[in-house]
């Protein structure tokens, strides 16, 4: 290597350093710092702090309350990631459409995304009130208890939840659309084809790939979620909203167990990571189109 | 389709995204109703139109306090992530970095990471480093954690700017700095745009740090204040609704008038791989 090289090498060192001091420091170090925790018993208001190896592991294994959690996360992130994809690609597909109003519709769509999710559960807990909200006065005498009724608690933060993220997948499809050249489209209609046959033959499969990626993001999130249930109803009623970040964050800071609730945090991680994984194996083999 | 039968199409479908966003304007209708229509509905719109609900909320609550901190933490948090970001962004997509590979592995991995895995332990930190309930300790924790986004979407950005121009700037002798601040920069601004916006989003609707590193008003965020508005005997329905107005003027304002940079920098960090 000459010396000019090196020199430029350096420079790019020099330019990446505080990023990479910064990822260190608040990221790669408290992510190896949450391993150590989470070998702990630790309890700091007892004055309990001990190296207790697999213990905490092996506890989630036999409670009821961590797989209840779990089940909860499962069905909350594949509840909302379906509805999502499903009613963003009928929300692209809509907008695609428009002629004129285009950034009016874009206004009103990226609405619910923009805003705080403290916000968004707020609303809902407005719309979910037992008398006077929204819903209820629209079903007339069939109205619900919806945040405290332990059966419609998970499908009411599932809604609040798609309303408010649906719109990033309604944007990406649509921004994929408008990548198709139209050229594609007049071909497929000197061939005869319908509308509808455009639609599964054409559109839809070019989406493919981007839905794929979009679902992969959505579901990265859905599996982190806590701000939505935790603001609209704190994991109740009975627990039937609490998600395992949820039981996290009350093992953490509300009965204040550092090393038991830091196995939980890690749990959460290894299973963001394995999706992660799986999603991207998928979209390697290329069995989406591009 | 003839032109009628388009047009009547757009409207339906602009109706029905307004319909859409519904739960957004029945809570503004709500901050505007009188106290006592609060719990009778229907009739669905209110008999007149008050401003009541914001003055308790501006006179009586800790709302304009969160709203002073949001604004400088997200301000804050954006400055400091940009200022960071853009020369590793550079460095990225234009400079000879030794391990690069591995770094935009690193990027994007930690672009996955869940805020709980990092929470107790960081919380152990602000602690120790006496920086919980400060503006400081909130600002680098969310500048880390919008980092690895911001050097990615950067990265992209840089790599649509035309090399030539920096090549040119190069022969004509401008050193590295020169030649980012006058060439790159400029050229690099509708990007810079799209990123900042999104990081001031990330910053300012974020939730679970703000909440676990805040104690008091000092530092205390939009979310976490709306969040643990205080009901003294009942639920005080048309404050929170003002409050939750005020706690989205800035995103909303950001759809409404800085719409294309915010899709731009939505769009680039799904596809570019």
């Amino acid at each position: 290597m000459t010396g000019r090289e090196a020199a430029a090498q350096r420079r790019a060192l020099v330019c990446v350093a505080p990023t990479v001091l910064a990822l260190g420091a608040l990221t790669v170090y408290p992510g190896i710092w949450v391993l150590w925790l989470s070998l702990q018993h630790r309890i700091p208001i007892f004055d309990v702090s001990r190296f207790a190896g697999l213990e905490n592991y092996a506890f989630l294994a036999v409670d009821s309350r961590f797989w209840s959690a779990a089940h909860t996360t499962a069905i909350f992130t594949l509840g909302s990631v379906a509805l999502e994809v499903t009613l963003g690609v009928t929300a692209a597909l809509a907008i695609h459409t428009v002629r004129r109003g285009r950034r009016l519709a874009l206004s009103l769509l990226l609405l619910a995304w923009a805003m705080p999710a403290v916000v968004a559960a707020k609303l809902f807990e407005w719309l979910y009130h037992p008398a006077a909200g929204l819903i209820n006065v629209a079903l007339g005498r069939y109205s619900i208890n919806w945040l405290g009724d332990p059966a419609a608690a998970l499908p009411a933060v599932i809604l609040a939840d798609v309303w408010r993220t649906m719109p990033f997948v309604a944007i990406l499809c649509y921004a994929r659309l408008l990548a198709i050249p139209a050229d594609v489209y007049e071909a497929a209609q000197v061939d005869g084809a319908g509308r509808l046959a455009t639609l599964t033959r054409i559109t839809l499969p070019l989406l493919g790939r981007i839905l794929l990626l979009a679902a992969l993001f959505r579901t990265l999130d859905a599996l982190r979620a806590f701000d939505i249930m935790f603001v609209l109803t704190g994991g109740g009623p009975a627990g039937t909203t609490e998600t395992l970040t949820v039981y996290a964050y009350r093992a953490l800071f509300q009965t204040l167990q550092l090393g038991f609730g830091s196995a939980l945090s890690v749990v959460v991680f290894l299973l963001v990571m394995a999706v992660a994984w799986a999603y991207l194996k998928i979209l390697r083999t290329g069995a989406v189109a591009a | 389709m003839r032109r009628p039968v388009r047009t009547l199409a757009d409207v339906a479908v602009v109706v029905a995204l307004a319909a859409y966003a519904i739960p957004f304007f029945w809570q503004l209708l709500t901050s505007f109703k009188p106290e006592a229509e609060l719990l009778r509905v229907p009739p669905l719109l209110p008999s007149r139109l008050t401003l009541s609900h914001y003055r308790v909320v501006i006179e009586q609550s800790l709302m304009p306090r969160a709203l002073g901190n949001s604004l400088g933490i997200a301000t804050l948090t954006t400055l400091v992530a940009l200022v960071a970001g853009m020369p590793a962004a550079y460095a990225v997509a234009r400079l000879p970095l030794p391990g690069k590979r591995p770094l935009l592995l690193a990027i994007v991995a930690s672009t996955a990471f869940p805020q709980i895995a990092t929470v107790s332990p960081l919380y152990l930190l602000m602690r120790a480093l006496d920086l919980r309930d400060t503006w400081t300790g909130l600002v680098l924790v969310h500048a880390s954690f919008a980092l690895p986004l911001t050097v990615w979407l950067l990265a992209g950005f840089i790599r649509e700017i035309p090399i030539e121009a920096e090549e040119a700037a190069s022969v004509d002798g401008a050193g590295l700095v020169r030649t980012f601040r006058w060439v790159v920069v400029p050229l690099l601004a509708p990007g810079l745009a799209s990123t900042a916006l999104l990081t001031f989003l990330f910053s300012w609707n974020e939730f679970l740090f703000a909440y676990t590193f805040t104690v008091s008003e000092a530092s205390r965020t939009i979310p976490v204040a709306l969040a643990l508005f205080p009901g003294v005997f009942e639920v005080p329905w048309g404050d929170i609704a003002a409050a939750s107005m005020l706690a989205s003027l800035p995103p909303v304002l950001i759809v409404v008038a800085l719409q294309r940079f915010l899709v731009r920098g939505l769009v680039a960090g799904a596809v570019k791989e």
